[in-house]
C-alpha cells in the first residue's frame, strides 16, 4: 500500500473517526500493511504484546483455550480494532486470534504509539479516549455474553 | 391505558375451553427444541391467528402454558408451535408422540405490527426461542414482499448447535432485499460465523432507521439491549416492538397472573409498543 492509500484507509477506519489531520498524519508513518491467510494465527494467548491492528478486510476469530478445545468467544471484521492491549504496558495477548478469512489489517507497533502518546498528551488522550469506549463496548457485550441470556440456566433460572 | 393498535380480537368459543387436537409430527430442532404441528377440527377458531400470538397448550393431567404459534399464518389445516424443553410442562410437550392429544386455547394477546410496517422496511431482531414467535411475521412479509422495502433478520444464540431453523434461516439470507444474519455467543473452532452477542450485527444493517420498523423477541435483557442500541442508531422508540414474557394462568386477561404495570401481558401483549413497556423493562417478575 502506497503512503497515501494508508493514510485514506486510517481516515476512513472507524476506530479512528474524527481523528484529527495531523495526528491521522503522524499514525500513518507508524502503520504498515499486513495480510494472513484463512487459518493462519495472528498471535496466541500469551504472547508478549507488542502490535495492534486495525482490520481492512477478513474476518478474525479470538479464541480462549478451555481444556481439550478452543472456545471463539467474539469475531471481528473490518472496522474492528485487535489487540488493544498492546496499547498498556507489560501485558500479554489474552486470547488466540485466528483468521477465518484471509485478513488484511494496517499494524502498529504498541510500543511507538504508547511513546508518541506520553510525548503528545492531546495525542495520547485521542487515542485512549477511542481506545476506552472500545474496550467499554467489549466489557459491555462480554457482561451479557456471561450472563448467559439464552440458557434455560441463565439469568432466568437465578 | 393506551395499547398498540394491533390489539387481540377476543376468540369466538369460551376461552376456558381446551379444544383436544391430535399431534400430527414432533420435529427435533436442537438438542432442547422440538416443533409440533397439530391438526385442529376444521374451521375451528383456535386455527385463525396473528403472527406473534400465542395458544394455551394443556398436557392432560400434566399443565397449562402459554407457547406461541410459529407457523404460517395462510396455512389454517395445521397449527405449529415451537417448545424448548426447560421444564415439566415443556418436557412432556416434546416428549408426546404423534397421534397424542393435547389440549388448545387461543389464540391470545396482540400481534406483530405487521400493517403499519407497510411500505417500510423491517428489521428482526430474535434471541433463542424468540425466532418462533417471530417465524410467522416472516413467513406473512415474504407472502407479501411487494408491501414491504427491506427485510432484515438478525438472530442471536448461545452456540451454533442451539441455532433453530437453520436451513430456512440460509434460504432467508439468499431471497432478494433480504438480509439473515446470525451470531453466537459462543462457538467451536469450525464454526465460521459470527460470535458476539446480536446488537454487534447492527452495523452490517442496510436500512434507513426513520423507515424501518423493529421487531424483537428473545430475552428480556437482550431486547432491552436491543431497543436501546436501536434508538441510539436513530430508530423512532415507537417504530420499536417487544414481545414480552410473563408467568400465564388463564391466559385471557382474567387472573392478573400476567401483570406487568398497568398490563396484563396475555391480554394487552405480549406484543408492545417500546414507549408502552419502556418504563416496566427492567422490573423483576412482580
Ligand atoms: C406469551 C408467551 C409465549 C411463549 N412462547 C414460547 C414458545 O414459543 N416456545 C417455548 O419454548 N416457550 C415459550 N414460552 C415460555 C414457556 O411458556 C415457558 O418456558 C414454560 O412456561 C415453562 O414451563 P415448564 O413447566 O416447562 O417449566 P418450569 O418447570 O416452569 O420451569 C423450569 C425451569 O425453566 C426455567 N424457565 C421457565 N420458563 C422459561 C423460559 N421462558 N425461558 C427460559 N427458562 C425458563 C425456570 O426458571 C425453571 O428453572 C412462552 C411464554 C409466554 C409468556
Ligand atoms: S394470565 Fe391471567 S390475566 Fe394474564
Amino acid at each position: 500500500m502506497a503512503p497515501a492509500e494508508i493514510r485514506n484507509a486510517l481516515a476512513s477506519h472507524p476506530f479512528l473517526e474524527g481523528l484529527p489531520e495531523k495526528y491521522l498524519d503522524l499514525l500513518s508513518k507508524l502503520a504498515f500493511e499486513v495480510s494472513f491467510g484463512q487459518d493462519e494465527i495472528i498471535f496466541r494467548e500469551g504472547d508478549p504484546s507488542s502490535l495492534f491492528y486495525l482490520i481492512l478486510s477478513g474476518k478474525v476469530a479470538l479464541e480462549i483455550a478451555s481444556p481439550g478445545r478452543h472456545v471463539i468467544i467474539q469475531t471481528l471484521e473490518a472496522g474492528d480494532e485487535l489487540g488493544w492491549s498492546s496499547l498498556l504496558e507489560n501485558t500479554s495477548k489474552q486470547f488466540r486470534a485466528r483468521c477465518l478469512e484471509p485478513v488484511r489489517a494496517l499494524a502498529f507497533d504498541g510500543a511507538r504509539v504508547v511513546a508518541l502518546c506520553e510525548q503528545d498528551h492531546e495525542f495520547g488522550y485521542h487515542i485512549m479516549r477511542r481506545a476506552l469506549g472500545l474496550v467499554a463496548e467489549r466489557l459491555r457485550a462480554t457482561r451479557i455474553q456471561v450472563l448467559d441470556v439464552y440458557s434455560p440456566k441463565g439469568v432466568r433460572a437465578q | 391505558m393506551s395499547t398498540a393498535s394491533h390489539a387481540a380480537a377476543p376468540p369466538a368459543r369460551p376461552v376456558m375451553e381446551p379444544v383436544p387436537v391430535q399431534i400430527r409430527s414432533v420435529v427435533k430442532e436442537t438438542h432442547d427444541t422440538f416443533t409440533l404441528t397439530v391438526a385442529p377440527p376444521p374451521g375451528d377458531p383456535v386455527s385463525a391467528f396473528e403472527p406473534g400470538q400465542f395458544s394455551m397448550l394443556y398436557v392432560f393431567g400434566v399443565g397449562e402454558l402459554p407457547i406461541s404459534i410459529s407457523g404460517d399464518p395462510a396455512v389454517r389445516e395445521s397449527l405449529t408451535y415451537t417448545v424448548r424443553s426447560v421444564g415439566q410442562v415443556t418436557y412432556q410437550l416434546v416428549t408426546r408422540r404423534p397421534g397424542d392429544y393435547i389440549g388448545i386455547r387461543g389464540p391470545f394477546g396482540t400481534s406483530w405490527p405487521l400493517k403499519e410496517a407497510r411500505g417500510k422496511s423491517v428489521l428482526i431482531v430474535a434471541g433463542g426461542i424468540g425466532l418462533a414467535p417471530l417465524r410467522p411475521a416472516i413467513y406473512s412479509i415474504l407472502r407479501h414482499r411487494g408491501d414491504y422495502n427491506r427485510l432484515v433478520i438478525l438472530y442471536g444464540s448461545r452456540s451454533p448447535r442451539d441455532l433453530l431453523y437453520r436451513k430456512e434461516f440460509a434460504a432467508w439470507g439468499l431471497l432478494p432485499d433480504t438480509q439473515a444474519l446470525c451470531t453466537v455467543d459462543y462457538g467451536g473452532v469450525s464454526w465460521r460465523g459470527y460470535v458476539g452477542v446480536v446488537t454487534t450485527l447492527f452495523r452490517h444493517v442496510r436500512m434507513q432507521p426513520q423507515e424501518t420498523v423493529a421487531m424483537i423477541c428473545g430475552p428480556e435483557i437482550m431486547m432491552r439491549y436491543a431497543a436501546r442500541e436501536l434508538e441510539a442508531r436513530g430508530l423512532p422508540p415507537a417504530q420499536i416492538y417487544l414481545s414480552m414474557e410473563r408467568n400465564m394462568k388463564c391466559g385471557a386477561g382474567f387472573c392478573g397472573h400476567c401483570q406487568l404495570g398497568p398490563y396484563f401481558v396475555c391480554k394487552h401483549g405480549p406484543v408492545f409498543a417500546y414507549p408502552e413497556i419502556k418504563p416496566y423493562l427492567d422490573l423483576y417478575e412482580l
